[in-house]
């Protein structure tokens, strides 16, 4: 269904981390010249995904957890427009877990917002999979999506802020969107944003985030040296953000790679699956097998 | 027996709680959440003694429902809306599995537009999942419902699952008095679950394995389609047991009202309903012979209780908060098809009202029955639309 609506005044809740995530992303895109017209919007179910219906641009509300597909999908089909999939941690990192690895994995040009507030804000403050242990009785403990998209091996740009350090989430977000224009890949923004009404962090996470950057030697292009680090920060009890990796230039994905696309002269692979006609064949690869 | 002010969520949790559900398997969805939040706290005051899983889907939610019914534990979960959308293959698997895991639905739109507001359109596309369908007018109702329908999933005869639906916010956010019964009086109504084939150490035995054209594909959707029959007698037996053991008045597959001597019956489902009462109660006044009948089971359909009421009315009008786009009013149609071969089969008149919580008071429905008395039966109209404006 369409409707063409001016943007509303935000329902989030005053004082409400997403306030800052949103700022982060108009600024983002008024510093790389972005017409709205261009914007794709595309929302996950929470009260992070209603931003679409406060900024310019096509917005698309889609089923919870399944922004990514969508977004892949609208991107793939005319790559002219600029997509940005955005969503919350339950959204995402749960009920979406299976397509966030998989587009990472698929790398297609889009950027991925995830405002983490550590709860399921819209649903009213349940533990979500970022949650920490003994946080509304939760005794699993979190995810961390960073290290999760560190560890598939076709991720491209993946980067931490913090709401409550507006300049510097800007600038993760600037960042991926140069990414998804100049080396056509996936770029993934989780973004530290504080529920104040059911889970508010704002001291906490000040107190905690540690921007790997700021570490001597850090080195943005090494995905297991990356790994390594943020792992060691959490386990000094802190939270790492920055600009975590950044694939090197001259990483080519599989998509690149022109020995990888099929002849279209040959036409689809066949197989001869008529056991008669194979029985010897059959009978061979099953003696093989013992 | 004690009398309580409880949601309709409340009254659901309840229910379980009686049941003595040994696990609860969910995820947040509006408006169910609060029947699971109010279950959760049961469980971490050990007023339930039952394992709750957080889990991250409601295809997850069904999915440990499933696993744990199979050990021979009373599986529970909740859930609306998009998540009963999301469970959909899982329900087949319930069903088919034959584990008779309740759960219930509180009845919201589906999306897009988003709407969280009272609608059938969720559970009445389920129609075909093989799963016991159990509409509530009340939130005393829907604990009652809750009860009965372990009660009749578990029976060795049966063996199906069963979800009870009630109305979100009409019902699962409003206050109500409600008669909660004694353990004592539950426990004799609702004895622990003997499962005829279970997953535990010492036996193996395969479960939803493969089933070639040839073999017992068929066999086994047959013998669903057997156990469901035989569900109406168990739902009616149940009913019957359970005013006598708990309280209450018997509940049974449809429930009428004022129908005795009724030329028009108005047909509804859920909260809808109370609404059709003061409707008829309002034509009674003025000697005119119209009647309420409400569906509480939509599986099975009660096709010989409608069959009946279609012997004595000149018109049946059914209201339904539901389409199936490209037929109709999905109870409308099944209303029809059961009236099929009566000598002088009642006209069926079809409304379309309250899609996405829009509101439908005794008014409106009053309204419809006016024109029945006219003889204006429509094959389907749409109640309270608003003309779009391009
Ligand atoms: C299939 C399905 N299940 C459940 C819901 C209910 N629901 C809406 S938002 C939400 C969780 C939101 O959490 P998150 O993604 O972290 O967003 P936040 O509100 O915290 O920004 C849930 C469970 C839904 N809309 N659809
Ligand atoms: S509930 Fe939490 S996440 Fe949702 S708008 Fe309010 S502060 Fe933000
Ligand atoms: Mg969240």
């Amino acid at each position: 269904m369409v409707e063409h609506v001016k943007p509303i005044q935000p329902t989030w809740c005053p004082g409400c981390g997403d306030f800052g995530v949103m700022a982060a992303v108009k600024k983002g895109l008024l510093e790389l010249k972005i017409p709205s017209e261009d914007l794709v919007l595309v929302g996950g179910i929470g009260c992070s995904g209603g931003i679409h219906n406060f900024m310019d641009g096509y917005g698309f509300h889609a089923l919870h957890g399944r922004l990514l597909p969508t977004a892949i999908g609208v991107k793939l089909a005319n790559p002219r427009l600029t997509v940005l999939a955005i969503g919350g941690d339950g959204d995402g990192y749960a009920i979406g877990m299976g397509h966030f690895v998989h587009s990472l994995k698929k790398n297609a040009s889009i950027v991925y917002v995830v405002m983490n507030n550590e709860t399921y804000g819209l649903t009213k403050g349940q533990a979500s999979p970022t949650s920490l242990v003994g946080f509304e009785g939760n005794v699993e403990p979190p995810i961390d999506a960073v290290l999760t998209a560190l560890s598939v091996a076709g991720s491209g740009f993946i980067a931490r802020g913090f709401s409550g350090s507006p300049k510097e989430a800007t600038n993760l977000i600037t960042q991926a969107l140069r990414y998804t224009q100049e080396r056509n890949g996936f770029a993934f923004v989780e973004i530290l944003s504080p529920c104040v009404t059911y889970n508010d962090t704002y001291d906490l996470w000040r107190s905690k985030v540690q921007d790997v950057g700021k570490l001597p030697g850090y080195d943005k292009s090494d995905r297991g040296k990356a790994f390594a680090t943020c792992l060691e920060v959490m386990q000094q009890g802190k939270i790492p953000i920055g600009e975590i990796y950044m694939p090197p230039p001259e990483k080519r994905f599989r998509s690149l790679d022109a020995s990888l696309i099929p002849d279209p002269t040959k036409g689809p692979a066949t197989l001869d699956i008529s056991v008669s006609a194979n029985a010897e064949k059959y009978a061979k690869m099953l003696a093989n097998l013992e | 027996m004690t009398k309580e002010l409880l949601s309709g969520n409340d009254a659901v949790a309840e229910g379980v709680r009686l049941a003595r559900a040994e696990v609860v398997a969910a995820y947040p969805i509006t408006p169910q959440t609060t029947i699971v939040e109010r279950l959760a706290e049961m469980v971490a005051r050990h007023e339930l003694a039952a394992e709750y899983i957080p889990v991250e889907s409601e295809h997850s939610a069904m999915a440990a429902s499933i696993g744990a019914s199979l050990t021979g534990a009373r599986a529970f979960t909740a859930t609306s809306s998009q998540g009963l959308a999301l469970m959909h293959e899982m329900l087949h698997w319930a069903s088919g599995q034959r584990v008779p895991v309740v759960m219930a639905n509180v009845n919201r739109a589906l999306a897009p537009p988003w709407n969280i507001w009272v609608d059938h359109s969720d559970s009445m596309a389920q129609r075909d999942t093989g799963w016991i369908q159990l509409y509530a007018e009340t939130n005393e109702e829907a604990l009652a419902s809750v009860l009965q329908a372990y009660r009749v999933a578990e029976d060795p005869e049966v063996l199906l699952p069963a979800m009870v639906m009630l109305d979100a916010f009409v019902l699962s956010h409003t206050y109500m008095p409600v008669d909660v019964p004694s353990q004592a009086a539950v426990d004799s109504f609702l004895p622990r679950y003997q499962p005829v084939a279970r997953v535990e150490p010492g036996s193996m035995q395969l479960f939803g394995s493969f089933s070639p054209p040839d073999l017992t594909f068929m066999e086994f959707r047959r013998d669903t389609a057997l156990a469901m029959d035989r569900a109406r007698q168990k739902l009616l037996q149940a009913g019957k047991d359970y005013a006598r053991l708990v309280g209450g008045e018997p509940l049974g597959l449809i429930d009428e009202y004022r129908t005795e001597d009724a030329e028009i019956v108005l047909l509804a489902l859920g909260s809808l309903a109370a609404a059709a009462r003061d409707t008829v109660d309002e034509f009674r006044r003025n000697g005119q012979k119209v009647g309420l009948a409400r569906l509480r089971s939509f599986r099975p359909f009660p096709e010989e209780e409608i069959r009946s009421l279609g012997r004595k009315a000149h018109s049946v009008v059914v209201v339904e908060r539901a389409h199936s786009f490209g037929s109709g009013g999905p109870v409308a149609t099944e209303v029809r098809s059961a009236l099929l071969g009566l000598p002088s089969p009642p006209a069926v008149a079809s409304y379309i009202a309250g899609l996405g919580g829009r509101e439908v008071t005794p008014k409106h429905l009053g309204a419809l029955v006016e024109r029945a008395t006219k003889k204006e039966t429509p094959r389907e109209a749409w109640v309270g639309v608003k003309e779009l404006v391009a």
